[in-house]
């Protein structure tokens, strides 16, 4: 039967590319497992985890735990190390045989290399790079009433809208836009690591997994880039994502960057977490690119951050005001970190900064 | 050998962001910049002619002010641009801009040892789609997020980032690879390259330049061709107003890691 | 007539301000603190084709025209006066008047050299005892067959002790008064050229300031400028196109001085608000931006002349004095707006300050240029 992107009904069932590297699996893939399930279940389908890759079934059940009911298992040779190619080939074919009516990436510079590949093939519509997920239109509008400025109730709704909607960030999260593929399917959608909560891991879940193999055809012909070489990153990268306290600069440390750092550092090792920076520090070279913290770096949401000599672009603060707790020191009271900011102090960093640190540890040990 | 380079006009969101009271960006009122991942793409483009004497095209699709990029990034170096513009284009998402490209680049020619470079992503949409569903639409392999680009004989290399280290990719060209800021440095205009800027070939691809292609078709470019639609746009609430200590001495750090522990965050 | 930049006048001025804002801004505190002349800078001048701008296409310039080039270095001087003296002087102290005067040969040997060659100029008019005078100079040039034997020493050379090239004048016959000064093109390794003192200056520490020498310098008979006795006039007529550069470059430090004030008084707060809510800076603010403006038409008129070819004497004396005068009233008023800081180093406006004050000075003092505007028209 020819493969009809149009045919709405045909398709059916909630998947998640679930990326592995080198046999593992990532973070993220659990992170959309959880959030699939929610997704699935609105629909009332199945939650199928779609994993590539030459000998990965030992890992599959792990998925099972956060919700899959079904593994999609692709294995072969071929699919060793990722390529664009490949994974295209297996992922666009495997689509159009099971048509799945939602397929969600996660937004990892491989979710991000293979997702619109895949788009462009089965010509449907991605939305890049979401940091929410709704079909009910009824949960949809809780969300915005909460999430935006809109006036929910004044607006018509339909409310048999079946449509996945995919909220993202917009202009450098100046505006957030909700995009739908009403007509096309599967809807695809790339979604942002480390926005998406976990579930608790349930070990009956994992057990009662379901693994299924597709039939797919692969040879080396059919991939034209040749992997040299992996290599895992020398030093060990900050994870800013799971920290739970972060201690941030910005443009406020120039006129002593090794100082300004060291305050940070002091400060974080104080906490007991991590420090990361505005895209200032990182464009002018000051931290490495790891550490960045806003629209085009991670999204954060310790348990306290701080920001010392950030301004608060609002591509940074897109990053961080989901943490529960802010503490903002710049020496600007009308800069826009203090908007968003639990406890602000006009103050110079580098002054203010030490002072923090010894009154953090004084309470510390009061207790 | 030939390199495109497909950049993108935005407006700059580093300074002032003004919003329309629907909720849509207020384009006129903000400055425009060449996309800084773009100028990195533009940056390798010209680094590779440097040593190999390759011929530098640059293509955008925007509306005719657009031209004023062009004519910096020829300033900067390159040979010729291409404007691709036209009323039908408007509305398209990155499915549909990537059709259009695509068409674009097979009227300017894609020849057995050519490449094409494109930005990352855009600071306006950060979706990093269209490099990728331009490769796709010319049926051409892709490397995205490259940091490193060697070119030799009918391939080229490619240190292609992972988020924990990264990847080396030999690809047979032709083939597009996606830039990130990491790659290099991208130059300045030079003068003799602003004097010659507006005596260099730029041509205009509008919709009947385009149109005998298979890929420019009104249902799938433009408004009415794009996949996706945009539901709602709105702006996120501000946050309520925290509290802002008095003083910036020891009594108000003491006072702050006092409400810290009272809360139990430390 | 048409007040706005051409395309590629704007298109100078936005990649000036890239240049500077990236790579002279950053260091222009630490040049100024050390003295040491920006040789990384001034490379990637050349390497852009900002030295020697001005040079035609033909001898491997930009043929950038002379408001581009007044842009140039206004948008340099905003944040490293020192940077713009330095292009100032390459551009218009040395390749200006071999451009003008400089014979085919002349032309073909040295213009290259000035751009792509990579090679800086200098200017040495200025003697202990002759200054705004330059009649009284001492420094001789006896022809001595097929060259000229120089004595004598130029004090004050900007560039002096990095140029590799230097347009000098000096008495081939001292009988003579102004009618007996020629202009030589000479290079730094011509036998008998050295170096004197190095001047420490009050402001401009970036910027090569000393003494050359020259003993029994031998200078090729085919390194004239010009016509001999004629030097007088190539000195004023480069000093003309001079000071549309020190008018750029004073403007530029305008500028750069009401940017930073601007920026230091949204944020500083006395009194409850921010002090840019008095009307009292406001009113400084307005002040400031009138004479910038009332500046910058004077300066690009003047190098729009001088590009048009007419005469342009009285207007290049005209922008240089407004816009000297100016830098120096708008720099003081900046360092008083910022107060205390304003008078540490932690703030560039102190030496801005002191930037200015050269302004004032050389390639004519606010005086002489009252005598030239005056002369112009009584």
């Amino acid at each position: 039967m020819e493969y009809n992107n149009t045919d709405l009904a045909a398709f059916k069932n909630v998947w998640v590319f679930c990326e592995q590297r080198q046999g593992k699996l990532m973070p993220t893939d659990f992170e959309l497992i959880s959030e699939g399930r929610k997704l699935a279940d609105e629909l009332g389908v199945k939650l199928c985890g779609l994993l590539l890759g030459d000998k990965v079934e030992g890992i599959a059940k792990e998925l099972g735990g956060y919700g899959a009911d079904e593994v999609i298992l692709c294995e072969s040779e071929l699919l060793k190390n990722y390529t664009t190619d490949a994974y295209a080939k297996v992922i666009c074919d495997v689509v159009k045989d099971l048509k799945p009516e939602i397929v969600l990436f996660g937004a990892t510079n491989i979710g991000r290399d293979i997702a619109p590949r895949c788009a462009a093939r089965l010509h449907t519509g991605l939305c890049a790079d979401c940091t929410h997920l709704d079909i009910d239109v009824a949960k949809y509008k809780e969300f915005l009433k909460t999430n935006s400025t809109l006036d929910v109730e004044a607006s018509q709704w339909d409310m048999e809208d079946r449509n996945l909607k995919m909220t993202r960030p917009a202009f450098g999260g100046h505006l957030m836009a909700t995009i739908i593929c009403p007509r096309f399917r599967p809807s695809m959608a790339t979604v942002r690591p480390g926005v998406m909560k976990k579930a608790e891991f349930d070990q009956k879940k994992a057990d009662a997994l379901k693994i299924t193999r597709p039939s797919f055809k692969l040879e080396a012909s059919d991939i034209l880039t040749d992997v040299l070489k992996v290599e895992k990153a020398a030093k060990q990268l900050v994870d800013l994502i799971g920290a739970d306290f972060i201690v941030s600069v910005g443009r406020g440390i120039a006129a002593d960057v090794e100082k300004g750092i060291k305050i940070a550092e002091d400060l974080a090792a104080e906490l007991g977490g991590v420090v990361g920076g505005s895209r200032a520090a990182i464009d002018s070279g000051w931290l490495s690119a790891d550490r960045q913290v806003g629209q085009t770096g991670k999204t954060v949401h310790p348990k306290v951050y701080v920001a010392l000599g950030i301004s608060g672009a609002i591509q940074h603060k897109v990053g961080m005001q989901d943490s529960e707790c802010i503490i903002a020191v710049n020496k600007n009271s009308a800069a826009p970190i203090f908007e968003v900011a639990d406890y602000g102090i006009t103050g110079d960093l580098f002054s203010v900064g030490p002072m923090l640190v010894e009154a953090i540890k004084a309470a510390k040990e009061a207790k | 050998m030939k390199i495109i380079v497909c950049v993108k006009q935005v407006p700059d969101t580093s300074g002032k962001v003004a919003v329309n009271p629907d909720g849509t960006l207020n384009r006129a009122s903000m400055p425009t910049i060449t996309n800084p991942d773009d100028m990195n793409a533009v940056e390798a483009a010209l680094a590779l002619k440097d040593n190999t004497g390759a011929e530098v095209v640059v293509v955008t699709m925007g509306p005719p002010p657009a031209e004023g990029m062009l004519r910096e990034l020829l300033a900067m170096g390159a040979d010729r641009a291409v404007l691709v513009s036209g009323r039908e284009f408007g509305g398209s998402d990155t499915y549909a801009t990537s059709q259009i490209l695509a068409a674009a680049i097979k009227k300017i020619g894609i020849d057995k040892d050519d490449v094409i470079f494109c930005g990352r992503q855009a600071i306006d949409g950060d979706t990093a789609q269209v490099g990728p569903q331009i490769a796709e639409k010319l049926e051409i392999p892709q490397v995205s997020y490259a940091a490193d680009i060697k070119k030799d004989g009918n391939s080229i290399t490619v240190k292609r980032m992972l988020e924990d280290g990264f990847m080396e990719i030999k690809v047979q060209t032709p083939c597009l690879v996606t830039c990130i800021k990491e790659l290099n440095e991208p130059r300045y205009m030079s003068i003799g390259g602003i004097m010659d800027a507006y005596s260099k070939e730029m041509q205009v691809f509008d919709y009947e330049t385009l149109k005998d292609d298979p890929l420019i078709d009104p249902s799938t470019i433009g408004l009415k061709g794009s996949p996706t639609n945009i539901f709602k746009s709105f702006t996120p609430p501000q946050k309520g107003a925290g509290m802002m200590l008095e003083g910036a001495d020891k009594n108000t750090c003491a006072k702050l890691a006092g409400i810290l522990a009272e809360k139990h965050i430390i | 007539m048409d007040f706005n930049l051409t395309k590629e006048q704007a298109m100078v001025q936005k990649m000036m301000h890239d240049f500077t804002e990236n790579e002279v801004k950053p260091i222009a505190a630490e040049t100024d603190r050390t003295s040491e002349y920006p040789a990384e800078t001034i490379d990637k001048l050349f390497r852009y084709g900002v030295m020697g701008m001005g040079i035609p296409k033909e001898y491997g310039g930009a043929g950038a025209d002379d408001v581009s080039c007044a842009i140039a270095i206004e948008e340099l001087s905003k944040y490293c006066a020192s940077t713009g003296d330095i292009v100032a002087t390459h551009n218009g102290l040395c390749v200006g008047p071999i451009l003008a005067k400089g014979t085919p040969e002349q032309k073909a040997k040295y213009l290259p050299m000035l751009c792509s060659g990579k090679k800086v100029g200098a200017f040495a008019l200025t003697e202990p005892n002759a200054g705004s005078d330059a009649s009284k100079g001492t420094t001789t040039a006896i022809l001595d067959g097929d060259h000229y034997v120089m004595n004598g020493s130029k004090i004050f050379i900007t560039n002096g002790y990095v140029a590799d090239i230097f347009v000098v004048f000096a008495m081939t016959d001292p009988s003579k008064g102004t009618k007996g000064i020629s202009a030589f093109i000479v290079e730094k390794d011509f036998p008998g050229f050295s170096i004197g003192k190095h001047e420490e200056k009050m402001g401009l520490h970036g910027s090569p300031t000393a003494e050359i020498v020259f003993t029994d310098c031998i200078v090729p008979k085919e390194n004239l400028l010009g016509v001999e006795g004629k030097g007088f006039g190539i000195a004023m007529a480069t000093l003309d196109g001079g000071r549309i550069g020190i008018a750029a470059q004073a403007l530029g430090i305008a500028e750069g001085a009401m940017a930073e004030a601007m920026e230091f008084t949204k944020s500083r707060v006395q009194f409850g608000k921010p002090i840019n809510k008095f009307q009292n800076t406001q009113f400084k603010f307005a002040d400031m931006e009138v004479a910038i403006n009332a500046g910058k038409y004077l300066t690009y008129a003047a190098a729009s002349k001088k590009g048009e070819g007419k005469r342009f004497t009285k207007d290049a004396a005209m922008a240089k004095l407004f816009c000297s005068e100016n830098a120096m009233k708008i720099t003081t008023e900046a360092v008083q707006m910022l107060g205390g800081y304003g008078y540490t180093k932690d703030y560039p406006v102190e030496r801005m300050m002191r930037d200015a004050k050269i302004t004032e000075i050389y390639e004519g003092t606010s005086e002489v240029q009252r005598i030239v505007i005056s002369s112009n028209i009584l």
